[in-house]
């Protein structure tokens, strides 16, 4: 278990594109650290930073509270679990996993003992004889993942492990992973862009766009207070609505509606104004805030998402209820407190 | 002319590919199989008349040529020079090779440049700068003179030839060993090598087959008769007035027989897929 720092860690990477920049972040012992964004946001730079892969253009990168900016990969002791899995291909899983001790010069007692125990732990002490080629891909995955617990090192690094898996087997993997963290106990950092499971692993989540670090924090936290309206579209499904208005005295006014709300922002000021799906509740003609005509309807099962055209905007409503048909007409408001409210201009949370 | 064959234009295709193939067989098997005729052969003449299939069975030109005084040491430089070009060359393409793939360096594109330049120009083109350079070196009738330019020829190839392979290996198994506290050397020796098994045997075997064969340079490099390789030899038996072709076609077969060998221990190697597996994507 180690304490890493980033402490504004940039890349440039040398055609002068800017791919991560001034990164901060504190990752106490143990905690599992999970970088969500868009595709080329730089979350495997960041990543590859930290591991040893690419070099550190600006900032300081310690672990320990010892800076590794200039230290070989070796020298950090991070494993990293690879999105394409890169196993050895002539060797056998067992191997595989043994490579990195042998490496270490681990007497073979030991290894053969330590590697045994992750197999079990994993459930792959019957493929560690095979070599990859005859192995499905959830088994390299798992071998893969054993490669990286079996040097027991003081980070673990995930580069969109899961990306490769079948639905079903990645909902399987990621509750094993889960697990695994809470027997392990290390210092993680893993990337994915699927907000599942950034929400279901992660202590703290650090939502990435453009190489610029839009709001770290506790997957709720994020979801119940976005810094912007990036984080607020990005982190649930489906998406937050988003209603441009201006700021008046008694609440917001936009395209059509008009909605109370307290506090923040200054009367006369551009806003953008969210609302989440679960946050609109059906209402009577007279208390409505939004009306519309339904115009799609997704069943999920135990709930619906219904999409109601108010004007020029398409608002998600997410209910348990039974789901009005396309072409009804419908009349919604936002459940009082549970409003968000952005700066117009800047797009930053207001309240 | 049934509904099938009129709706089925490959049946027609299929024939003539086979009729094309089947002459191609045919134009490569039968010098090969005049050449063993004329090899089993007792009589020196050359064998003349459209059968190609053997009619005499006799060993004795084989007999002649291994009873030869000078055969055992002529065999044994054929197979110095070609074993040590083979494990020199192999081994400098290998790491140039990877370097060549793995690295960036100034003089990287200019160095595969030149390396692709010297292999427009013929062989019998250098033979005279290298006869001057070999006799100031005092490499004539030397063996090791022999090694080093056979090297010479066969690397650059032996070098585009790994590096292609060297590129199609995914650098994520190199970082992946990395992680694992691997040097670069050890990633060398340990990942890229074992996996890259198929073209190291291709390379192999181009290098000793260039060694093996070749003529016109050890011809000329080699005026000593001990210090013959077995294709110098093989030419001494066509004279300027008789042609002992019974011998000459004998020793041919000997001469291919260890390349033969060689193809077939390296074959299994020679099959692809090793790397299949290990990354996806
Ligand atoms: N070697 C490089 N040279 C220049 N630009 C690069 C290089 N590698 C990556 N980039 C750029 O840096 C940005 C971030 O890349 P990165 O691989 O970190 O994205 P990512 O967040 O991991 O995306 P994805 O989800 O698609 O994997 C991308 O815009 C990419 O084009
Ligand atoms: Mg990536």
């Amino acid at each position: 278990m180690a304490r890493v720092e980033l402490d504004g860690v940039g890349k440039r990477y040398p055609n002068g594109f800017e791919a991560v920049q001034a990164f901060s972040i504190d990752i106490q012992p143990g905690e599992f650290i999970v970088l969500v964004g868009p595709s080329g946001c730089g979350k495997s730079t960041t990543l590859r930073m930290v591991a040893g892969l690419e070099s550190i253009t600006t900032g300081e990168l310690r672990i320990d509270g010892r800076r590794v900016n200039e230290a070989a990969p070796k020298a950090r002791d991070v494993a990293m679990v690879f999105q394409s899995y890169a196993l050895y291909p002539h060797m056998t899983a067992f191997e595989n996993m043994a490579f990195g001790l042998k490496l270490q010069k681990v007497p073979k007692a030991d290894i053969e003992q330590r590697v045994r125990k992750v197999a079990e732990q994993l459930a792959i002490s019957d493929l560690l004889d095979r070599k990859p080629k005859a192995m499905s891909g959830g088994q390299r995955q798992r071998i893969a993942i054993g490669r990286a617990i079996v040097r027991a090192p003081k980070v673990f690094l995930f580069d969109e492990p899961l990306s490769n898996l079948d639905a079903k087997l990645r909902l399987q993997m990621r509750v094993e992973l889960s697990k695994l963290h809470r027997s392990l106990g290390a210092t993680s950092l893993y990337v994915t862009h699927d907000q599942v499971e950034a929400m279901t692993l992660a202590d703290r989540i650090v939502l990435l766009k453009g190489g610029v670090v839009q709001q770290i924090g506790a997957p709720l936290e994020l979801y119940d207070r976005p810094d912007n309206t990036f984080v607020a579209t990005f982190i649930g499904s489906p998406a937050m609505n988003l209603l441009t208005g201006e700021r008046t005295a008694a609440g917001v006014t936009g395209a059509g509606f008009q909605v109370a709300f307290q506090g923040a922002g200054q009367v006369g000021q551009p806003v953008v104004l969210g609302v989440r799906p679960e946050h609109l509740r059906p209402v009577e003609a007279g208390a409505a805030v939004f009306s519309g005509t339904v115009e799609v309807v997704e069943p999920m099962g135990s709930e619906s998402f219904v999409y109601c055209r108010h004007g020029e905007q398409l608002l998600v409503v997410r209910t348990k209820d039974a789901p009005p048909s396309p072409g009804a007409l419908m009349h919604l408001a936002p459940e009082p407190g549970r409003l968000h409210l952005f700066d117009g201009a800047t797009q930053g949370r207001l309240g | 002319m049934s509904a099938h064959e009129h709706t089925d234009p490959r049946p027609p295709v299929r024939w003539a590919t086979h009729a094309l193939l089947i002459v191609f067989t045919v134009g490569t098997l039968f010098p090969v199989l005049w050449v063993i005729k004329m090899a089993l052969r007792p009589s020196q003449d050359f064998a003349t008349g459209l059968n190609p299939l053997p009619t005499e069975f006799s060993l004795q030109n084989f007999a002649d040529i291994v009873g030869d005084p000078l055969f055992g040491r002529q065999l044994l430089n054929s197979t110095v020079v070609s074993g040590v070009t083979t494990l020199v060359g192999v081994f400098l393409a290998c790491t140039a090779a990877y370097a060549f793939s793995r690295f960036r360096f100034p003089g990287r594109r200019a160095g595969l440049a030149a390396f692709l330049v010297t292999q427009m120009f013929p062989g019998t083109m250098m033979m005279i700068p290298l006869y001057q350079l070999m006799d100031w070196l005092g490499l004539l009738d030397r063996m090791l003179g022999l090694v080093l330019v056979y090297s010479t020829t066969a690397i650059p190839f032996c070098v585009f030839m790994l590096k292609g392979y060297f590129d199609t290996i995914p650098k994520d198994l190199e970082e992946s060993a990395l992680m694992d506290g691997a040097s670069q050397f050890t990633i060398f020796w340990r990942i890229i090598l074992p996996l890259s098994r198929p073209a190291i045997a291709v390379t192999a075997l181009f290098s000793f087959m260039t060694a093996w064969n070749e003529y016109i340079l050890a011809a000329t490099f080699m005026s000593d008769e001990r210090a013959y390789t077995l294709p110098v030899r093989l030419q001494a038996f066509v004279g300027d007035y008789t042609t002992e072709w019974g011998h000459f076609a004998a020793g041919a077969l000997i001469v291919s027989a260890p390349v033969m060998a060689l193809f077939f221990a390296l074959q299994k190697h020679l099959v692809g897929g090793l790397t299949s597996g290990g990354v996806k994507g």
